[in-house]
């Protein structure tokens, strides 16, 4: 008996090696590095579904602030494993700048004829003449509503062309009725508050985001944000996604990133409402995140990577991304609409973003290299100091300018959209 | 007899040389860090971590919570210890449930006390269930910084009390019992004992608890983070955003530093105030 079992414990160990052996032999896998689509169950979306039928593909997730570092890494020692890099458009600007990408031209070209519409591509060329990265997935941030808000709604308003002024009377009217603010934001630490401010407060106040930081308009726009704020719950200094929120009934409205307001529209899609970020005096501003797709100059296997890119931009995965993971395409695909999941409800609001008369894009920063977190912080120190301390408008913003347009002559990055274009670096004026 | 003179040192090479691997590099870099810029030496890291919007506030907080916590788990600790004392049967029971929340990381103590205190949270079902309040009530959030400096005291209280306890304890149980008695017999009350025998006596294990618990205090971090985010800075977690959120790992640094020198002088300045026999050191 004790021989029997033994043997087989060393028949299985054997079995074991063999295996791994294998596994050693078949390692020539292409390692598909990413910044995006972290969290478990998206990882594992992408891993069981997505990239279901590409062959040898090892998807491996890097937090955002590592990435870089690892990315320069391995072009300055020239040991490279990865192959394909999938990041946000301002996390493969400063990598690109360095030259550290292979251009994608043809590849480009390609996709133009399949569908990819010009204007997304060439966020891909980042200003110069060569494509350094695939858009792959966009997403946005949109506004979500409980319907029992919608009764409090002021007279009149239209939730797809709400102003700023309806939203504080919308929540003015919440709070006067069931005694506590209902409208939130995710002013938390791992919010994304400072988004709010650089995507949609600013263009739509002032038209701009760093030009105008301290203009007469910056100062009439913080001054009606004060007002709004006393009608936002104070937790929301606390809140980090505006799902939990929502689904504890804490709060009625709120503004967030898709992916963070998906839970709760999966869960209750027939409880919500999404619809677009209000306007301001020059119009709707709004911010759309775009992911995309680069192979690193001296990739181990190109062929695979660009397999690899050919699957992720075919319209089927498209549509299966935006199902799973709630990253909408970067190709011309309709999506299905009129569904009842959450992922349909967040299509339709940022549809009705996108076509809104008033829109006014506003791209994530760009040229800042490591410092995309202190222009974060200006935003939000300027918040802090004007809505929570109490402090001058004017006094604020000319204090904070200063650190803003230190911030922008030290990188030198110059204006993005809808800032007007300037040489060298953006000014506060 | 060369070897036999050799033997501890070579004894405790590997522990040292591990030390020097991966603290004092570490320790090193990080000074580099904070007194640089660009490679050469600055004292800008400092400048700016001081003129920061939440430097003083979280120099403040930490300060606050420190002075506040320490001295409330140092009584509470000699009241359970003394009780613990006077107990015979089931006093490893008692002792083992007040060392539970030992076993929880900060982490997952924070999580219990939010979801005490949060807005939908234990207290507000109980309050409401009482008739005491009529809707939930915030606890945690920049409008109500009382409530949550004691909410995140409280938190703070109960997860690290145990360990201050424990080394007490240890103390408490080196004190000869036959001090005690004699001091029964000439009619000493219970008070005179504990304040002329037992804390004369247990000086060296106050003095670790204190250094222990008081360094801990001025890293606080995880349990501020889950119930006050933003809204309660300390020296810690302002290290972490500046690290992680703003990714100026120099400022980082600095704070760092500053929270290293701090803790440096707090045990001086124990080390000095209470006094402790040479006898009596273990």
């Amino acid at each position: 008996m004790k021989i029997t079992k033994t043997t087989s414990r060393l028949l299985g160990g054997a079995a074991l090696a063999g295996l791994m052996l294998a596994g050693a032999a078949a390692s020539a896998e292409t390692i598909f590095l990413s910044t995006q689509l972290r969290p478990l169950e998206e990882a594992q979306a992408m891993r069981g579904d997505i990239l279901k039928g590409v062959p040898d593909v090892n998807y491996v997730v890097e937090e955002p602030p590592q990435f870089p570092i690892r990315m320069t890494a391995e072009s300055q020692t020239g040991r490279h494993t990865i192959s394909l890099v999938g990041a946000l458009h301002g996390e493969l600007a400063p990598l690109a700048e360095r030259d550290i990408f292979m251009p994608l031209n043809d590849l480009a070209a390609e996709l133009a004829a399949a569908g990819m519409p010009q204007s997304v591509l060439d966020l891909g060329k980042l200003g110069t003449d060569d494509q350094e990265y695939i858009p792959w997935m966009q997403a946005t941030y949109v506004m979500a509503a409980k319907k029992e808000a919608l009764e409090y709604l002021p007279e009149g308003a239209d939730i797809n062309a709400l102003t700023y002024e309806q939203l504080i009377a919308w929540g003015q009217a919440m709070k006067d009725a069931t005694g506590a603010e209902r409208i939130g934001f995710p002013a938390g630490p791992n919010g994304l508050m400072a988004r709010f401010f650089e995507g949609y407060f600013y263009p739509s106040y002032t038209g701009g985001v760093v030009r105008s930081f301290r203009s007469a308009d910056a100062v009439a726009g913080w001054e009606e944000f004060k007002e709004l704020w006393s009608v936002v719950t104070p937790n929301s200094t606390n809140y980090a996604f505006m799902q939990e929120p929502l689904l504890a009934d804490e709060v009625w409205v709120a503004w967030d990133h898709v992916a963070r307001l998906k839970e709760a529209l999966n869960v209750f899609p027939e409880d919500f409402v999404t619809f677009p970020a209000p306007a301001g005096p020059h119009g709707r501003g709004y911010m759309p995140v775009i992911a995309g797709l680069a192979i690193p100059q001296g990739a181990p296997d190109v062929d695979g990577a660009t397999a690899i890119i050919r699957h992720l931009t075919q319209t089927d995965t498209q549509l299966l991304t935006a199902e799973l993971v709630a990253f909408f395409p970067t190709m011309e695909v309709d999506l299905p609409e009129g569904g009842e999941d959450g992922v349909s409800l967040l299509a339709s609001a940022v549809s009705a973003t996108q076509s809104a008369p008033d829109a006014l894009i506003s791209l994530l920063p760009i040229g800042l290299g490591d410092k995309g977190g202190e222009f974060n912080k200006v935003y939000m120190d300027t918040f802090q100091r004007i809505v929570l301390n109490g402090e001058d408008i004017a006094a604020t913003l000319a204090a904070e300018g200063d650190v803003l347009n230190a911030l922008m002559q030290d990188t030198g990055a110059p204006c993005w959209a809808p800032d007007a274009s300037s040489e060298g670096a953006c000014p506060v004026e | 007899m060369q070897t036999k003179r050799l033997t501890p040192y070579l004894l405790i090479l590997p522990a040292t040389a591990f030390l020097a691997v991966l603290f004092l590099v570490p320790l090193v870099q990080t000074i580099w860090l904070a007194f640089s810029q660009g490679n050469a030496p600055s004292m800008a890291n400092f400048q700016r971590m001081v003129s920061d919007l939440n430097f003083n506030t979280a120099l403040r907080n930490t300060f606050l919570l420190t002075l506040f916590v320490v001295p409330v788990q140092i009584a509470l600790s000699l009241a359970m210890g003394s009780l613990a004392m006077h107990i015979g049967k089931g006093r490893e029971t008692i002792l083992w449930i007040w060392t539970i929340p030992l076993g929880i990381s900060d982490l997952a103590a924070g999580l219990v006390w939010l979801s005490i205190l949060q807005n939908s949270g234990y207290l507000n079902s109980f309050l409401y269930g009482l008739g005491l309040i009529e809707r939930q009530q915030a606890w945690l959030t920049y409008q109500t910084p009382i409530a949550l400096f004691f909410g995140i005291a409280m938190a703070e209280i109960w997860r690290s009390t145990a360990i201050v306890m424990i080394v007490i304890v240890a103390g408490m149980n080196q004190v000869p019992k036959d001090f005690n008695e004699a001091a029964q017999v000439f009619g000493a009350s219970r008070w005179t004992r504990f304040t002329k025998i037992t804390l004369p006596l247990i000086r060296p294990a106050l003095q670790s608890a204190l250094i222990l618990r008081t360094v801990l205090a001025f890293e606080v971090f995880a349990v501020v983070y889950t119930l006050g985010g933003r809204n309660f800075p300390v020296l810690m977690g302002e290290a972490y955003t500046w690290q992680n959120t703003n990714q100026n790992y120099g400022v980082a640094a600095a704070y760092a530093v500053l929270i290293m020198v701090i803790s440096l002088v707090a045990t001086f300045v124990y080390l000095k105030a209470i006094k402790v026999d040479p006898e009596r050191l273990p």
